[in-house]
């Protein structure tokens, strides 16, 4: 199917059916119950987790594949996002030309900065490519203000008149696609369930899909097969009849032109951007993400991306006050001393929890969460064969 | 004139001359042995042959073209394989993907980004990695990772990676150092079956006389980076400057 082994397409279409499912799966509890809090399934969280997930899919093509560890990747994520609202501002608020442009955009900054930067490997590579985000950041905070509209960023204004759109004076423009807004939601209520189905999200999700069934595409391909060539032995693949450059600024294009793609997707979901977005940090949380999931594996980074990014947004909101809520049945003394132990992995705390639990993957699951599920899968199965799982021969990339 | 002519190749590392005044002509189709003591530059003179390195003056000539200052994967593409004094394989792929490696870089040059054309496609390029992998006897090793392999199966299959891109000149560098006995006579009938079956030149340093003996037709003993003499291998076997240069110890 689609050019797809069984495995693969039954892959693909597990992934689309979860992003699909995503409003109601994401919501699993009442709106006013008390674990309402753990519900994930509101638009804007949602659009975040695709739009990392496509942004992780893209590092992993380079990162898991050819193992060249880029540490500046937000840099085309900001460059995506700024060349979409300028196309926003001056052309059309149709989304589509302003992604299409953030892709074009990020491609040839891809090329620019891997050109160069593949000049070496191992941390001189990774240096290169972090010096060139910093740049980026910095230039984007500073001189190229008139560009970026430095520390303040850019949105769409209410004096903004994209040529193609009729406005009504002072109206402020909408992101759309075709008519259809960006923000439009239909609501559906379920007995104490609520479930939101929003236009950005969906839109976001279609993009993400079809992201995911290029890289499997890629994964397939000689060309993949080249790119795990190159991280494996550089020095046979030349001696083969291969030039390992060129497929290696390949990959970094490739990767640079999906995270101009979550780039693009961000501004078209809030049509805002600022030089934070390239910031270094931004850079290491797809490289968290992508090792978090599992470098080299399909599935993994977009786990990887939902995990932190739940973290991010549902962990962090859990103070000192829900804690008692939750405890409150407990002697009082002993209710004060839980929540006090459990305070600082939570709120503003979720960056220590982030923390362990990458060491914890890192030391224990170096292919990440994947591996753990891989494990605890084994483990059922010899369970009941009573045999040695004999699979590992070879670890596929699922 | 040979398919592979060295003419005047000099190489200095520091103060040390590692190949002076190295002429050498192999004769195409046929098996070119070079041997000599530890130290003696044999794989220094085969880095000059395949764009490791650069030396410092002489010639190189491959099929009528010049191979120096091109690169390494130029070279191959010109036809020119080479195995490794230690075995250089993609411990991170299968044994197949390690076959199809080479098999893509044959057909489709040194860069290519592409999908397989069709199933048909990839079917056509596995039987000929199968074909391959049955010569070699690792067949029923095509899914296990290059690095979990032992050494032997390293060896035959980087072996295998190099032939099946059906080289004009096959250079091999102690392709049975560290093998057991067995290995090494399966290597040497493998060897001679290939020479056999097609047309291929091979260049090949070797320590074991065994190896030497049962597969060269023309021997090369190289001492201190220059050729002493250059003959059949049943003159070398009497030759009294060989005897004292390299065999003494062991005559
Ligand atoms: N890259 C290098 N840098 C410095 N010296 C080298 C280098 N490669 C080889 N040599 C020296 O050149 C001489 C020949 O080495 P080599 O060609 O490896 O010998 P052989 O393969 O015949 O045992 C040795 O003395 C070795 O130490
Ligand atoms: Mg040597």
């Amino acid at each position: 199917m689609l050019g797809l082994r069984k495995k693969d397409a039954g892959l693909l279409l597990l992934v689309t059916v979860l992003t699909v499912m995503a409003p109601v799966l994401l919501n699993p509890f009442p709106v006013d119950s008390a674990m309402a809090q753990f519900n994930a399934g509101y638009p804007d969280l949602m659009q975040r987790f695709v739009i990392f997930g496509i942004f992780a899919i893209g590092f992993n093509i380079l990162f898991g594949l050819t193992g060249y560890l880029s540490f500046g990747h937000a840099a085309f994520l900001g460059v995506g996002s700024y060349a979409t609202i300028w196309m926003m501002k001056l052309l059309t608020l149709n989304i589509l030309p302003g992604i299409f442009m953030a892709i074009v955009f990020a491609a040839l900054f891809a090329v620019m900065v891997g050109y160069i930067s593949l000049r070496r490997s191992g941390i001189y590579f990774s240096i290169l490519t972090l010096a060139f985000a910093q740049m980026s950041y910095a230039l984007a905070y500073s001189v190229l203000t008139p560009i970026t509209g430095g520390e303040t960023g850019l949105q769409i204004k209410p004096t903004d008149t994209p040529l193609l759109a009729n406005l009504e004076p002072g109206e402020i423009g909408r992101a759309s696609l075709f008519g259809l807004e960006m923000s439009q939601s239909s609501i559906i209520r379920m007995g104490g369930w609520e479930f939101t189905l929003n236009v950005g999200y969906y839109v976001c999700a279609m993009a993400m899909i079809l992201a995911f069934y290029m890289a499997i595409r890629i994964f397939r391909s000689p060309f993949g097969m080249m790119l795990r060539a190159v991280k494996s032995n550089q020095n046979r693949m030349y001696y083969t009849g291969l030039n390992a450059r060129p497929y290696t600024l390949a990959a970094f294009v490739i990767s640079g032109m999906y995270a101009g793609l979550a780039g693009g997707l961000m501004v078209a979901m809030d049509t805002q951007v600022g030089p934070e977005r390239m910031f270094w940090t931004a850079s290491g949380e797809v490289v968290l993400m992508t090792i978090l999931g599992g470098a080299g594996t399909l599935i993994g980074p977009v786990l990887g991306a939902g995990m932190i990014k739940y973290m991010e947004n549902i962990v962090s909101k859990i103070n000192d006050q829900i804690l008692h809520t939750w405890f409150a049945f407990l002697p009082d003394g002993l209710e004060d001393a839980v929540v006090a132990m459990i305070y600082p992995f939570v709120g503003k705390g979720w960056h220590l929890t982030l923390g362990l639990m990458f060491m914890a993957v890192v030391i224990f699951l170096p292919g990440g969460l994947l591996e753990g599920g891989d494990r605890i899968r084994n483990a059922f199965r010899r369970k009941r064969t009573g045999k040695e799982d004999t699979a590992k021969q070879r670890t596929p990339a699922e | 004139m040979g398919i592979l002519e060295v003419k005047d190749v000099n190489k200095r590392f520091g103060g040390l001359q590692a190949l002076g005044d190295v002429n050498l002509s192999v004769k195409e189709n046929t098996v070119h042995a070079i041997i000599g003591p530890n130290g003696a530059g044999k794989s220094t003179l085969l880095n000059c042959l395949v764009g490791k390195l650069m030396p410092d003056t002489g010639s190189v000539m491959f099929a009528g073209q010049s191979v120096l200052g091109r690169k390494p994967y130029e070279i191959n593409q010109m036809g020119i394989s080479r195995v490794f004094q230690t075995p250089e394989i993609f411990g991170d792929l299968t044994v197949m993907e390690n076959m199809m490696i080479p098999l893509l870089a044959k057909r489709d040059g040194s860069f290519r980004m592409h999908a397989y054309e069709s199933v048909e496609d990839e079917k056509d390029l596995r039987g000929e990695a199968e074909t391959m992998l049955t010569e070699v006897k690792l067949l029923d090793k095509q899914d296990m990772l290059g690095s979990s392999m032992s050494r032997g199966d390293k060896r035959r299959l980087e072996m295998a990676m190099c032939l099946i891109q059906r080289p004009k000149l096959l250079l091999l560098d102690e392709p049975t150092a560290g093998m057991a006995r067995a290995d090494t006579n399966n290597t040497i009938d493998l060897l001679k079956e290939i020479k056999e079956k097609r047309d291929i030149t091979m260049c090949i340093i070797e320590h074991d006389m065994h190896v030497v003996f049962s597969l060269a037709d023309r021997i090369t003993v190289l001492a201190q980076g220059t050729p002493l003499v250059e003959d059949t291998p049943e003159n070398i076997k009497g030759h009294p400057k060989v005897k004292e240069a390299y065999l003494g110890e062991a005559a």
